[in-house]
């Protein structure tokens, strides 16, 4: 049977030729990810499981970057427990403040995912990978804990919905344009329990950074996991950070699809989901005179150098709205250092916006920019559910580097177009 | 497996982890601290009425969002005994699995069902009686494999016991 690039990733790490949708199976893991926040819970599981020793300590990945640095004593405390577990088992892939990055932004970079592989993390944003061409799955804490004792995590076989993008895309619109657009169409349980393939001409001659916005947020559709297809991008990307080898997997083109999608991406102007769904997506044209207090440039979503470099560029020779506080948060160190050597640093300081250290902080209204009652904010995370940048009756709208930057210089939610 | 009983808790379609459990008390696994601040965001009053052995009742995708474990534990520590949905969030459907909160899939329950209403469910027959209606329910019957998982009494005693066994 012709099998889709999911089932074929979830057949070879199961042990068998070929696996169906809705088929229950006990998946190999390469890697299994947990962070400040899941982490500790799934230690403390880990313990009442009494395995004792890990797995497969080398494909265990722990990286503290929720509440760090460290915002209060209790995020401390949930980091130590992660730091002393990492050192009881000699981990090699903890990621403490300093080498700590974003996790899906930094284990990219890391080397640490390749196309073909099998990775579980408790963060929903695991499907970031995808774009690697990898299967990649969020899953819980107790979840984790069972997958460091056994080094298997059980999972039911998902359905495929393609997505075919063709055309052009237009100016500044990225992949953080396209993937609002597809949740706008299929809802934020469009592809709940299934798995979003991203094909066509618009997705090959589409950039890695931007791949990995779009499968980041595979997540906010509901879909298991986002994927594209290993391709000369992939293996570019791939080179850049890592030299070991792997065995890239691609889908047979007849496969069984739950639903194909068709997006002209030449049609798609810059997004902005509005309040309280990432399934509000509009053009931001449609979206006028809507004031903002804050303006995020970040996240595992839009926090690579791409992204910045598009919001300096916005940003160049100009200045932050006087009643916007713009943060910028590089994702991983290295963008931070990326950013500082080109400049870009410089750039957002004097704008007048200000440079905080990697950290996921805002983007879940845990630190480092949360909002107060009725303010509002655009931002270049993931979700604008109620109270998730902070008051329950504050708002977020989610867009791309290039709205959030020409936002900050405005005021008010636009594009960079409205910039003279 | 016992009768659960208890009033039903309506709160509609994509009910998402932010709003079950703010990430802003992620900050501890404490499942009493949790349950304190369980649906703060749109219910502030929950908390307040919620009756050991209540239940949830959501439309579609119930669960939406973040892998927070902390969603099921809140929900289980604020007394409340099971969630009947239309659909769920796959994670949050794990992670209550895997955490013995029972999640029963069941749209006709899920639409009919009104706030308040008394209900009774029978876990091992998977039945969902509405005395306030009159009506009664079966929800989807589990897969093999979770039945498995759920007999063992969530994750954590199933993987000991595989792990024992070998």
């Amino acid at each position: 049977m012709p099998q889709t690039i999911t089932e074929k990733i979830l057949a070879a790490h199961s042990g068998q030729d070929e696996v169906r949708p809705g088929q229950f199976v006990a998946a190999r893991l390469d890697l299994m990810l947990g962070n400040d926040v899941t982490a500790p819970l799934a230690i403390e599981e880990f313990r009442k499981i009494g395995a004792g020793e890990l797995a497969e300590p080398a494909r265990v990945v722990l990286v503290a970057d929720h509440g760090t640095p460290n915002k209060d004593i209790k995020a401390a405390e949930q980091c130590r427990v992660m730091r002393e577990f990492a050192r009881e088992h000699d981990l090699d892939h903890f990621y403490d403040v300093g080498r700590a990055g974003i996790e899906h932004a930094l284990l990219p970079e890391e080397g640490l995912v390749a196309p073909g592989e099998c990775v579980v993390g408790a963060d929903s944003h695991t499907c970031t990978y995808g774009a690697l061409g990898a299967f990649a799955t969020g899953v819980g804490s107790t979840d984790l804990a069972a997958a460091m004792a056994t080094g298997e995590c059980w999972l039911k076989v998902p359905e495929t919905i393609k997505v075919v993008y063709r055309g052009e895309r237009k100016q500044w619109v990225g992949g953080k344009d396209l993937i609002l657009d597809t949740i706008g169409r299929i809802g934020v349980s469009g592809a709940v329990y299934q798995a979003l393939e991203f094909c066509g001409e618009a997705i090959e001659a589409l950039p890695m950074s931007d791949r990995l916005t779009m499968c980041n947020m595979a997540i906010e559709a509901g879909a298991k996991n986002g994927i594209i297809a290993p391709d000369a991008v992939t293996e570019t990307f791939m080179k850049s950070v890592t030299s070991r080898p792997y065995r890239a997997v691609v889908g047979d083109p007849d496969a069984d699809c739950a639903r194909t999608l068709e997006i002209d991406c030449s049609q798609i102007a810059l997004q902005v989901a509005l309040p309280h769904l990432p399934e509000n997506a509009r053009p931001v044209g449609e979206v006028r005179e809507v004031s903002i207090d804050q303006s995020v440039i970040g996240s595992c979503t839009n926090g690579r150098i791409e992204d910045l470099r598009m919001a300096a560029e916005i940003l160049r020779g100009r200045k932050v709205h006087p009643n916007v506080r713009l943060i910028v948060i590089p994702a991983t160190p290295r963008v931070h250092l990326q950013a500082i050597e080109e400049g870009l640093a410089e750039m957002f300081l004097r704008a007048g916006g200000a440079l905080s250290t990697p950290t996921c902080g805002p983007c879940l209204g845990l630190h480092t920019g949360v909002l107060a009652k009725g303010e509002r904010a655009v931002a270049t995370t993931n979700r604008n559910f109620v109270g998730r940048m902070g008051h329950p009756e504050s708002e977020v709208y989610l867009a791309g580097p290039a709205v959030a930057a020409a936002s900050a210089v405005l005021g008010r939610i636009a594009g960079p177009e409205e910039l003279s | 497996m016992s009768e659960l009983r208890g009033r039903a808790h309506c709160y509609g379609d994509n009910v998402n982890t932010d709003v079950i459990i703010p990430a802003r008390y992620l900050t501890t696994s404490d499942v009493d601290e949790l349950a304190a601040h369980c649906m703060e965001d749109i219910d502030p009053e929950f908390v307040r009425k919620v009756h050991p052995g209540d239940m949830m009742v959501g439309g579609e995708n119930f669960g939406c969002g973040s892998s927070r474990e902390h969603a099921p534990l809140a929900l289980k520590g604020a007394g409340v005994s099971c969630v009947i949905a239309k659909s769920f969030a796959r994670i949050f459907f794990r992670n209550a699995i895997n955490t013995g909160l029972p999640a029963l899939v069941c749209p006709d329950a899920a639409a009919a069902i009104g706030d308040g209403d008394e209900l009774s469910v029978n876990l091992a027959e998977g039945r969902i009686e509405d005395a306030t209606t009159g009506r009664t329910y079966r929800s989807e019957p589990f897969p093999e494999f979770l039945r498995q998982v759920i007999a063992a009494g969530g994750l954590v005693a199933y993987t000991k016991a595989r792990l024992g066994a070998t």
